[in-house]
Formats: C-alpha cells, structure tokens, sequence
C-alpha cells in the first residue's frame, strides 16, 4: 500500500468529515440551545436537497438554490418551532422527540407525493465539476468547495455564537431561560430563531449533498443516524464536539473503505459504541444533565 | 390455556395503572389477562382478513414488550427493531442453516434477542435523559448494517428465505401449520404466555419498582433501589419478549425482510404504543389493532397511507399523549 493512497484517502476522510458535520450541526444547534432532539431532521436535511433541487430546476442556477432553500426551509422550520413544538415545552423531553419523529414521517410521505417515489437526478454544477491535482492525487472540485464553505459557515457561526450580543444572549438562554426572561429578552422569540436558524443549516446540509448523494424521499434515514453517531460521539450540543466527532468519524470511514470496505459503513457506529464505554458523555460533552 | 388463576388473584396494586382499585377500572385490572386472551381469540373472526389478525397479534405482543420499557419504565428506545428484527432472524437462520426445529430455533431466537438487549442496553443506559433515544437508534443500525454486509446468513438485501415451517408436532399431534387459523392459533399461545408473564412482573415489587424509576429517578435511587442495574433487566426483559414477537413473525411470514431491523420497524411500535396509550396493559394491543387497521382501510384508496398515520400520530403527541386506551381508563377513574 502506497503512502500517496493512504494521503488520498485520509483527505477523502476529512472532505467526508465536513459533509458529516454538515449534516450534524442543524441537530446539535438546536439541542444545544433549545434542548429538543429533532427526529425530523434528517427528514428537513431531504427537503433541503429537494428544495435546491427545485430552485435550480426554476432558476437554473446552483448558487439561487445553495441561498434560497435554506432560507425557505428555515422559515418552514419556524413555523414547525411556532405551532407544533412551542406548545410541548412544558412537557417531557419526549414529546417533541415523539413529535417531530411524526413529522418526518409526514415529510417523507409528503414529498414522496409531490416529487413520486423514485427521486431526482442532480448534477453537480457546472463551474465547480471537474478533479483538481492535489500533488498527491486527483481529488472532485466539487467535494473541496464543500469543505471550504462547511469552514466558512462554522467560522460564521462561532462569530456569531460566542462574538456578538447576539450570541451572547442565544447562550444565556440555553443556561438559564428564566433568568432571561426576568432581565425582560423575549425567550420564545429567541427560540423560534435557533430553531430556524438549526433547521436553515439541515437544509444547506441538503442542498450540499444533493450532488453527491441520490436525492431520494429516503435520503434522511441515514443522515439521522449519521448526525446521531456525530453528536453522541463529539457531546450533545458542543459545536466544537461536532466538528471532531465529524471529522474523526470521516477518517475512520475513509480509512476502513481502503482496508476493509464492507465494514466501512458499521464502522462509524461501532466507534460511538466505543466512545459510549468510556466517555458516556461523548468527547465534548459536559457530564449529562439529568 | 395459559392464564393461570394466580395470576388474577394477584392484589391489584392502586400504584400499578394510575387507576383506582374501584369498580369497573378494578374488574379490567384483575381479569386482564384473560380478557386479553378472550380478545385474542375472538379477533380472527371480527377483523377483515386472517392476515391483519396475525399481524396485530405479532406487532401487538411486540409493543407490550416495548410498553414494558417506554411505558412503564419511561426509556424512550428507538432501537427496539433490532430485538424484534434479531429474534426473527435468529430463529429464520436457526432453521435455514442449521436445520433446527421451530420450538428449538424459537428459543433460539428469543435468547439471542435478549443477549443482543443486554448488550445494547449495557452500553445505552450509561447514558442518560434524551441520549437514550439517540443511542438505541445508532446502535440498532449498527445491528441492521452488520445483516446487510453478513449476506451469506441472512440473505442482506434480499432478506432470509428457505425457512417455511409446513406442519409443526404439538405433543404428538401434528398441526397443518399452513392453515391460517390453526398456525393463528398456535402463535397466540405464545402471546398469551407473555402476557401473563408481563401481568405477574407488573403486580410484583419489581413492577412497582420499574414505575417509581419512572416517576422520580432520584428519589427512587434515594430509597436504595439499584436504578441501574433494574433498568437493565427491564431493557432485557423487553428485550426478550420483542424477540418472542420477531419469532412467531418469522415463523408467520417464513420470511424476514431486512427493513425489520431498520429503525423506521422501531418508530412503527414507538408510535403503535403511544397511540394505544403507553403505560397501560391493554394499550399496545389497542395501538396495534388501531394502526393496522387505518393502515389496512387507508390504503385500499391510497398508497400515501404513511401521510394519514403520520397526522393522527402528531395529533396524539398534541392532544392525546395518554393514547386511547390511556385516555379511556384516566376518563373512567376520573368521572
């Protein structure tokens, strides 16, 4: 085995850790700051690609649709934040879990009847297809685009998060909502943000991997497991837990595919089962909340 | 018959349901296993098709034993298809490939269920709250993933085949095991034996255990209950009685296709259970028969039957998070 190939392969690893924290970061946004586990997550990161897939088909160009699906998801998911979760946050951690488990079930269906059953070709757009010589090989200017704008958005986001009021406040309501709303910040405004704010990102996500993935109506399922995996192992609600998790988990996948490619796609759950045994809380994670 | 008079004899614990050892909530609460029983066998004749009794049967006994873990315990598992899924594919490769009898390869089935649920739940109770849910599911993918690459025993994407059971001996006698009504049946003598033993667990001091877990963890822990240790054994009883169900759904079907170990099989009793009414002893079954059943009439007119369910799902998350049968009982006592 040649160390140009096992370069390759590690580098393939890190491009398939940004499309994995990618996929991740909506889910871990939006527990970190409103504590709900979203079940229809990967169900939103499906309606991102199709959503892209639509607005390129209308406009004709990829970049309206890496702008405007998002947008337009993320407002679907402040409605899904206002109507449908907003009443349950009195109640157990469960419920909203049970609920938008539903919803993605609805989702699912929903565009199985508009879009039919089989999916949507989508082609990688035309200025960013193409190999690039890394020196060490070959590698898809598509994929290396992602990696480059999955660390614009994560920079975008720790500026936000941890650089501006905003930020400021958005963490403050994570630790102590009650607090918040006695030094008089409208908490359900906030809310009703992170959540669009998670879901827009699902939706990039989407749109991200359409051309990599097959855009099916199933497409989720295994982007749910995938941002699952990525969060237990990174801590629930840590945005930096997500970023290693994703790129470690990418690595190990990508490395397994070049020694022993049909355990390629077991690997990444048997890493979190170990990481389960010995740091339950995940890498990242503060010691669980009760 | 199974239901043994012990068991409706047992004290009906006011603790055990919510429900006040009084009147009508009383009668149901002590006979519950025979009533159950009566259900069983009457619900051939009454449903529309053989098919969907044996299919409520199956996925019914499958939600009692996730009711045992989401109801009475308060773990919310989206990983139980590989308990279910395991137990049918355990006792499919048990015939297929080691020519193994179906009582023997039952057996087979349910124990490798229950040492899967050991494992996992060893590895998803060190964690806590909202991770469990998580948790269960990638670890039952894990399991659904290691079926899809190990083709050469379980057929991967084509799901286990060869396995048809014709005649089966019952003490001597020799069962047509091909007729729908005999082979119904002989699986509800299984479901009822599990329903017995699930009534006799929830009135012991175990029972009450698993629910003062639910109700308050710390104080429960407080009083010196090992919470740890008995969540296991719950998340393994379970465990095994999911796998009972995947067995007798293999020896149905004479098939298990791979889809029975993906998490989606996990959310259909997830949500089959709350639509019941979680925490209750009749609401698996309620759930079961009410889902199939809106699953069996919605798509003669539709194939989007998911779109329906999935509504009526979100709407009882909202409304109804007692279930109908939950909801029922909580009336009744009430007024």
């Amino acid at each position: 085995m040649d160390l140009e190939l096992i370069l390759m392969q590690l580098f393939s690893g890190v491009a398939l850790g940004a499309v994995l924290i990618m996929a991740a970061l909506g889910l871990t946004i939006i527990f970190g700051m409103l504590g709900i586990v979203n079940f229809a997550h990967g169900a939103l990161f499906m309606v991102g690609a199709y959503a892209g897939v639509w607005v390129a088909e209308q406009t004709g160009n990829f970049w309206w649709a890496l702008l405007l699906a998002p947008l337009a998801v993320g407002a679907f998911g402040m409605l899904i934040e206002r109507f449908l979760i907003r009443p349950l946050y009195k109640r157990s951690v469960d419920d909203p879990l049970l609920l938008t488990f539903g919803l993605g079930y609805v989702l699912v269906e929903a565009v199985r009847i508009v879009f039919g059953t089989d999916g949507v070709p989508f082609a990688t757009p035309e200025a960013l297809s193409g190999v690039v010589d890394l020196g060490i090989g070959y590698f898809p200017l598509y994929r290396l685009f992602v990696v480059g704008l999955v660390a614009v958005v994560l920079l975008a986001l720790w500026v936000a998060l941890e650089k501006t009021k905003f930020g400021l406040i958005v963490r403050a309501g994570a630790k102590d909502p009650l607090m918040m709303r006695v030094l008089g910040v409208d908490i359900s405004a906030l809310w009703l943000v992170v959540f669009g704010l998670g879901v827009a990102l699902t939706a990039l996500g989407g749109v991200l991997a359409a051309p990599m993935r097959n855009v099916t109506p199933e497409m989720g399922t295994l982007v749910l497991a995938e941002a699952f995996v990525v969060t237990v192992i990174g801590g629930m609600g840590s945005l930096l837990g997500a970023v290693i998790a994703g790129l470690v988990v990418g690595v190990a996948v990508s490395m397994t595919a070049l020694f022993a490619p049909e355990m390629a796609t077991i690997v990444m759950f048997a890493l979190m089962a170990l990481v389960l045994l010995f740091r339950p809380q995940g890498l990242f994670g503060q010691s669980v909340r009760a | 018959m199974p239901p043994s008079p012990a068991s409706a004899a047992a004290p009906p614990l006011a603790a055990q349901t919510g429900v006040k050892a009084t009147g009508f909530g009383a009668m149901l609460q002590r006979w519950r296993v025979p009533l159950s029983v009566l259900a069983l066998c009457l619900l051939p004749w009454v449903l529309p098709s053989q098919a969907l009794a044996v299919n409520v049967l199956v996925f019914g006994l499958f939600a009692v034993g996730y009711n045992l873990l989401f109801g009475y315990t308060g773990l919310l598992s989206f990983g139980h298809a590989a308990f279910f899924g395991g137990g049918a594919y355990l006792t499919g490769i048990a015939i297929a490939h080691f020519g193994l009898g179906w009582f023997p390869a039952m057996l087979v089935g349910v124990l490798g269920a229950g040492v899967l649920a050991a494992i996992m739940g060893a590895l998803s109770i060190r964690t806590r709250g909202i991770y469990f849910s998580m948790v269960t599911l990638a670890l039952s993918q894990l399991v659904y993933y290691v079926a899809l690459q190990a083709s050469a025993w379980t057929g991967g994407e084509n799901g286990l085949r060869g396995f048809t059971v014709s005649t089966i001996n019952l003490f001597g006698f020799t069962v047509d095991f091909l007729d729908p009504v005999k082979k119904y049946y002989v699986l509800m003598v299984f479901a009822a034996l599990a329903l017995w033993f699930v009534s006799r667990l929830l009135n012991s001091p175990f029972g009450a255990v698993i629910e003062a877990i639910r109700e308050n963890e710390t104080r429960a822990r407080a009083c010196g209950y090992d919470v740890e240790r008995t969540k296991l054994i719950v998340f393994i009883l379970s465990g095994l009685i999911c796998g009972l169900a995947g067995a007798l759904s293999a020896l149905h079907l004479a098939i298990v296709p791979l889809d029975t170990l993906h998490y989606q099989t996990s959310g259909l009793v997830v949500m089959m259970t709350l639509l019941g009414g979680a925490g209750s002893f009749f609401g698996p079954f309620v759930g079961a028969l009410v889902f199939l059943l809106i699953e069996d009439v919605a798509s003669l007119w539709t194939s989007h039957w998911q779109l329906i369910v999935g509504l009526i799902f979100i709407a009882f998350v909202l409304f109804l998070p007692k279930g109908i049968w939950g909801t029922l009982i909580s009336r009744r006592t009430q007024g």
